[in-house]
């Protein structure tokens, strides 16, 4: 950090104050990838609807720029947790801390519909990702940016409505994506695609990812597609976390490789065993 | 990725479009039968006049100036009215589809108030107003006023809450929200307000001229009526029948021009 300072402005003297590191490394807009990680830790979080206690109490921390995927049964919180983190929810006990102060727009959720606005150009769709910032006068052409980072640059004049379900959630990926967040919530974002289009959209995410240097957190019902993107696996059970897996295989990993095989069948094993259904894998 | 999106995609249904002259030939048709049916005498003169003789009735009057008096007359009122009817019923859909309080206090109200027909009050209407302008118009006003505020309403309270959701997240202020994701989002209902809208403004406006009035369209047919002027009140009728027309196309082309964005007026 302090050497790329140095670079940048060889005639200044050596900075202690990491105060004015941070405040540099913010106003030179487009800081190195393993620094713009935004780092989470979650205490004692509760949440309930009514009478059903959906959350139990998480303890968690996810250093910056960690690629995390929570799998759990359908019902067993794991939304609701990514909605507690991206604010969407109000948490009933506990607290969420990103460690450092953080604008709206560092966090961003992408969800399994695109939600695209269907009267809205394409561009006009990335640009609202923007925030406050959509009125400058930069936000077109980091709207190009964006849409071009997820490959669709040729459709920036099209509706919608035109769109494969494949190519709207990449739109949905550049709006998320447009304002260069630190931390990317995924809700099961490949949920209602095609085999083939999410095999290509996993990996436009590890890709931007590893680009850009977020911290990543996916939640999915899909033990695979979790073990081929993920440093670590949460498993949720019951409001808890009941495991914590680091997957330590090296990327880029090969789709279908023994490795992802062994272990997403021994967390498939995990997850139907604690439902009383013994697996044959 | 191109393996799946090469493949070819089915055929979207497209909604017919009126701009061709096909949709002219029934309406020309019914003419030409006509037109034969009173020259071979198979429709005595005094039953139904032959089209040439409604049309001829039609330029007399065009040439003493009576006939474009009395439409421009029509047209003023059905517009004025609509714009006040209309534009109340847009205020109190957008107020209601937006607060729960002003939805709470007046809906009900509403609600009751529309089912009353409106042209059961035309003799309250005239007792109160006349026969002068303003009776017209608080008919006109007053039939409009709920196709427009019940669409707008359900217009609002439909937009996808996903959608709603997402503005919130990307930071949109409350005037951001509505310019740029309810409104839009409630135009294509409330278009259809304003059709049936149009619908109810020139039947209410010829009902309230044949009644109570001393100019206009509606005045001009009983006048012909009390005169034995067949042919005029047949023109009366056509003229009618070409204005809802008119007022047809032109919402059909506001609403081509705002909704492109939708798939059923893509080209």
């Amino acid at each position: 950090m302090q050497e790329a300072l140095r670079f940048l402005t060889p005639d200044a003297e050596p900075v202690e104050n990491p105060d004015f590191i941070e405040q540099a490394h913010l106003a030179r807009g487009a800081p190195q990838s393993a620094a713009r990680g935004l780092p989470l830790t979650i205490r004692g979080l509760r949440k309930s609807f009514g009478d059903n206690e959906v959350l139990r109490g998480i303890d968690l921390h996810i250093p910056a720029g960690q690629f995390v995927a929570i799998v759990g049964r359908s019902g067993c919180g794991k939304s609701t947790l990514l909605r507690l983190i991206a604010g969407l929810e109000a948490i009933d006990a506990g607290s969420i801390g990103f460690g450092e102060a953080t604008r709206p727009e560092d966090v961003r959720v992408m969800f399994q519909e695109p939600r695209l606005l269907p009267w809205a150009r394409v561009l006009s769709n990335v640009e609202v990702g923007l925030g406050r910032a959509r009125k400058l006068s930069d936000a077109q052409l980091r709207a190009e940016d964006a849409l071009a980072e997820v490959g669709l640059d040729d459709k920036r004049d099209q509706w919608p409505a035109v769109l494969s379900g494949g190519q709207k959630q990449r739109v949905a990926l550049a709006r998320a994506l447009v304002s260069r967040p630190r931390l990317l919530a995924f809700d099961e974002p490949l949920g209602a695609l095609d085999a083939l289009t999410r095999i290509s959209m996993q990996r436009l995410l590890e890709r931007v990812w590893r680009d850009q240097g977020f911290t990543a957190i996916l939640v999915t019902h899909d033990v695979s597609e979790a073990v081929a993107l993920a440093d670590r696996v949460l498993v949720i059970e019951d409001g808890r976390i009941a495991h914590d897996i680091q997957v330590d295989i090296a990327r880029p990993r090969q789709r279908g490789s023994a490795d992802l095989a062994a272990l997403e069948g021994s967390i498939l094993r995990e997850l139907l065993q604690s439902a009383g259904e013994p697996l044959e894998v | 990725m191109s393996l799946v999106e090469n493949l070819p995609r089915a055929r979207k249904l497209r909604l017919p479009r009126a701009d061709g002259f096909i949709p002219w030939l029934v309406p020309l048709a019914i003419v030409l039968i006509w037109q034969i049916g009173c020259v071979t005498g198979f429709v005595p003169a005094r039953v139904l006049p032959a089209p040439s003789d409604v049309a001829l009735a039609g330029w007399k009057l065009l040439r003493s100036g009576e006939l474009e008096r009395n439409i421009w007359v029509s047209f003023w009122r059905a517009s004025i009215g609509f714009i006040i009817g209309g534009g109340i019923g847009f205020a109190f859909g957008l107020a209601n589809g937006l607060s729960q309080l002003s939805s709470e206090l007046t809906d009900t109200t509403l609600q009751m108030v529309r089912n009353i027909p409106h042209l059961a009050l035309i003799p309250l209407v005239i007792l109160w107003f006349g026969i002068d302008e303003s009776a017209k118009l608080f008919l006109v006003a007053l039939g409009v006023f709920f196709p427009i505020y019940l669409n707008t309403l359900h217009g609002i309270r439909t937009v996808d809450p996903q959608l709603i959701e997402m503005g919130r997240i990307y930071g949109m202020s409350d005037g951001e929200l509505f310019r740029r994701v309810i409104f839009p989002g409630a135009l294509p209902s409330i278009f259809v307000g304003i059709r049936f809208a149009l619908g109810i403004m020139w039947l209410t406006l010829i009902v309230a001229e044949t009644i109570a009035a001393s100019s206009g369209l509606g005045y001009m047919a009983m006048q012909a009526r009390e005169f034995m002027l067949i042919d005029v009140v047949v023109l009366s009728i056509l003229i009618y029948a070409l204005l809802g027309k008119l007022a047809d196309s032109a919402s059909r082309a506001l609403e081509r021009l705002t909704l492109s964005w939708h798939p059923a007026f893509q080209k």
